[in-house]
């Protein structure tokens, strides 16, 4: 075993190639509530075509998906919907918050606005704006396609965190 | 068809074909145990759900695939725009005006505008007022684009979707140009616009009107024929014209049902006065009249849009008023009265004088209101948004009574809810 | 402000309607504001709450009136008692003019509900309620419409902070009782 844990070269070059498969293929869950929501169809629309980078399957089941894209605002109504929507999703999952309101609140710094969706459920990439602009929501993409591919994502982390943990009580 | 389809009435003549006799004869007799006449479950459908625009919710009790009874539930995008309307001056108010109806954001930014500025008694020029209502149509454009691609999506045609939305992405690039956003706009202020259209930006919209009727017409060939579309749209989610009076029902949904109104034409607000124009309106209040009707209103648009591009002329888009005129940007950096009134401006704000007024105006959904109430000061006392969608949405629960649950999604996307007017 | 186009165009029938609504209610007519003498863009009628839905109907059915759809229903909080104004803002779709209806309430009253008037009533009784607490006799169905069903506060009360967070551990539940026949 390499001293930093991981398990040789032909399992790390696994990863790699697993890790290399997951950043092509993520399936997203667009979970769009106001505004933003509409920004996110003109992404996944003709113009702006997120299918070019690999994330053109919507998956309106979380059971189904990877990436929930949570585009607009939550507030204190549909946050538990929204954490139940994220403890159905498998392993690994990424969360992109899209957009001010997702992110942080906003404009919105009243009673019912969560203030970030942080506050509920794991967040990977944040993408500003408000709502952003589908080059900025692409943008977003690739730089969590950068960060799957090297295994630098919160769901991937936890992942390896419970590999070694089996790993050192297998001994 | 325009009567409810129930489960039961289908029953009893697919059993009158197999026994051949007529279906009023026809005798079916049930196992006491049988779970079909007692096979009703409550689903809930929502607030996720793909086919709830945004975020709505439906708990409805199926008879099979028929929705006997149901409820509807909003509320889950709140962000208590009311409220802040009491804590934000009027100036500052202007971005929560976006954020309403965020399909056509303009035409929200163009109503609070007039509602503010009929408080204060203030009259805007003559450009200022055309390019306001070439902004109003564009959204309006926008609006119904969105909706019929959305509605033809729900019900599986997707292609046509991409027509309008292709259109409605050079759209948003003239947008952008005139305010450098393309969503939320905020291109009004308070007696003026927040900076005058570019230069030739008239002429490349009556470049983009051409270009969309070949459009239009375009996707009306590609749907409006279609037999798959008139079987999944015609006598499907009919509200006619008592319950849509009853409902509140107004704008496109109303017009659908035969109710001829239009508050551009019936209200003399702008220059509507000025242009000619058609209201189109159907008679049967069904999903498919609100699909023609949207189609036709766009086609109404453009016209609208190309007459204003024709009579707009270079002039001052700003009110000569001191009390709401934000100071240049030269004036604010080289002088310090600039800097005070610029500061004062934006920190402290400008009084509107007590009184109230309801301005409406007819938004893409329907009768778009603000109910201001001020008691003098920089800040509203009450200010209500009047959104035309709270009202649709209200009437689905009747309109859907006793369709199926496909018809349901029909139904819905037809009637543009959009959650960010409904919730607030 | 200046009445606008509103008074030049329906000044005359609006006077004609007030007399001949202030003959019908007489003194359950409590105030009436004009536009002209008091800032407003329509007349308003202070309507006592007792009386409220009899005025609804007389201004929706009887000619010369036919205020025949309902452009909006809503509250103000005065914060001197009677703390509630309920205002209903009446439009005609055959006639196109528009008038204001409004009635007072004190916090510990509660005001008979428009239903019967208006189905549209409903939602926006229920959204009064949940924003303003103020109660509607009669309403089939009182349940908090924007804010979640175990807020606790109705926040557009002038004295509910505008940053009063509350948040809830699970989504909220359905009401399966609202579907029995």
């Amino acid at each position: 075993m390499a001293k930093d844990g991981s398990s040789g070269f032909l399992t790390t070059r696994l990863d790699a190639f697993i890790n290399w498969g997951r950043k092509n293929a993520m399936w997203p869950l667009p979970f769009g509530t106001s505004c933003c929501g509409i920004e996110m169809m003109a992404t996944l629309c003709s113009d702006y075509d997120m299918a070019r980078f690999g994330a053109e399957a919507v998956r309106f089941s979380p059971r189904q998906a990877d990436l929930l894209i949570v585009a607009g605002i939550i507030n204190a109504k549909m946050a538990p919907v929204l954490r139940n929507v994220y403890d159905q999703m498998s392993d690994p999952k990424w969360v992109m918050s899209f957009g001010a309101c997702a992110s942080s609140g906003g404009i919105f710094n009243v009673y019912s606005v969560t203030q970030g969706i942080d506050t509920v459920i794991p967040v990977d990439v944040y993408v500003p704006g408000c709502p952003p602009a589908p080059e900025g929501v692409l943008h977003a993409l690739l730089r969590l396609q950068d960060r799957v591919a090297r295994g630098d994502t919160l769901a991937q982390k936890r992942e390896a965190a419970l590999k070694r943990a089996h790993q050192t009580m297998r001994g | 068809m325009s009567e409810p389809r129930s489960n039961r009435a289908g029953l009893f003549e697919e059993v009158a074909v197999i026994q051949g006799k007529p279906s009023d004869q026809v005798s079916i007799h049930r196992d006491p145990d049988d779970l079909w006449d007692d096979a009703r479950v409550i689903v809930n459908i929502g607030p996720t759900h793909p086919a709830m625009h945004g975020a709505l919710r439906m708990v409805a009790k199926l008879n099979g695939e028929t929705i006997e009874k149901s409820y509807c539930e909003f509320g889950y995008t709140h962000r208590a725009k009311e409220k802040l309307g009491e804590n934000r001056t009027y100036h500052n108010f202007i971005v929560y005006t976006d954020r309403l109806n965020y399909c056509s954001a303009l035409i929200n930014n163009v109503t609070y505008a007039m509602a503010v500025e009929k408080l204060m008694g203030i009259e805007v020029p003559t450009r200022c007022t055309w390019i306001r209502m070439v902004c109003c149509e564009l959204a309006r454009v926008i609006d119904h684009l969105i909706c019929v691609g959305i509605n033809a999506v729900d019900l599986g045609a997707f292609s046509f979707f991409l027509y309008g939305f292709h259109q409605r992405e050079e759209a948003y690039t003239l947008i952008e140009k005139l305010c450098g956003a393309r969503l939320t706009t905020s291109y009004t202020r308070i007696g003026g616009l927040m900076h005058d259209a570019p230069e030739g930006w008239e002429k490349e919209v009556k470049d983009w009107v051409k270009r969309t009727r070949k459009v239009i017409d375009e996707m009306d060939s590609l749907l409006t024929g279609n037999r798959i579309w008139h079987q999944r749209t015609k006598g499907v989610g009919v509200f006619n014209r008592e319950q849509c009076l009853q409902y509140s029902w107004s704008g496109p949904n109303a017009r659908a049902a035969g109710i001829d109104r239009d508050l551009r034409r019936d209200q003399p607000v702008m220059f509507y006065k000025d242009v000619e124009f058609d209201v189109p309106v159907a008679q049967n209040g069904d999903v498919f009249d609100r699909y023609s009707v949207r189609l036709e209103e766009i086609r109404q648009s453009l016209n609208i849009i190309a007459q204003c591009c024709d009579k707009v002329k270079p002039g001052p888009v700003w009110a000569e008023d001191k009390r709401i005129r934000i100071p240049d940007k030269e004036v604010v950096h080289n002088t310090m009265e600039g800097l005070i009134h610029h500061f004062k401006f934006f920190m402290t704000g400008f009084d509107v004088p007590a009184g109230e007024a309801y301005t409406t105006f007819e938004a893409a959904n329907g009768e778009l209101g603000f109910y201001i109430v001020s008691k003098g000061g920089p800040r509203a006392h009450r200010m209500r948004i009047r959104g035309p969608s709270v009202w649709h949405f209200q009437g689905l629960t009747p309109m859907c009574q006793g369709s199926k649950v496909a018809d349901m999604v029909a139904a819905l996307g037809s009637i543009n809810i959009i959650a960010g007017e409904l919730d607030r | 402000m200046n009445g606008g186009w509103f008074l030049e165009k329906w000044g005359s029938a609006w006077n004609e309607q007030v007399e001949k609504f202030k003959a019908r209610f007489g003194a359950d007519c409590e105030e009436v504001r004009m536009p002209g003498a008091y800032p407003t863009d329509v007349p308003i009628l202070y309507v006592k709450k007792a009386r409220i839905v009899e005025a609804l109907q007389f201004l929706k059915s009887e000619p010369g009136f036919e205020y025949d759809f309902l452009a909006d229903l809503t509250a103000t909080d005065e914060e001197v008692e009677p703390r509630f104004e309920i205002v209903y803002n009446l439009r005609s779709i055959t006639r196109h003019w528009r008038i204001r209806v409004k009635c007072r309430c004190a916090e510990s009253e509660s005001v008979p509900t428009a239903i019967p008037v208006w189905p549209a009533a409903n939602w926006a009784e229920r959204e009064v309620w949940d924003m303003y607490g103020v109660k509607f006799e009669g309403h089939p169905d009182l349940r908090r419409i924007l804010m979640d069903e175990r807020w606790e506060g109705h926040p557009l009360r002038k004295d509910y902070p505008l940053k009063g967070y509350q948040l809830f551990p699970t989504p909220m539940s359905a009401h399966p009782e609202l579907l029995q026949d």
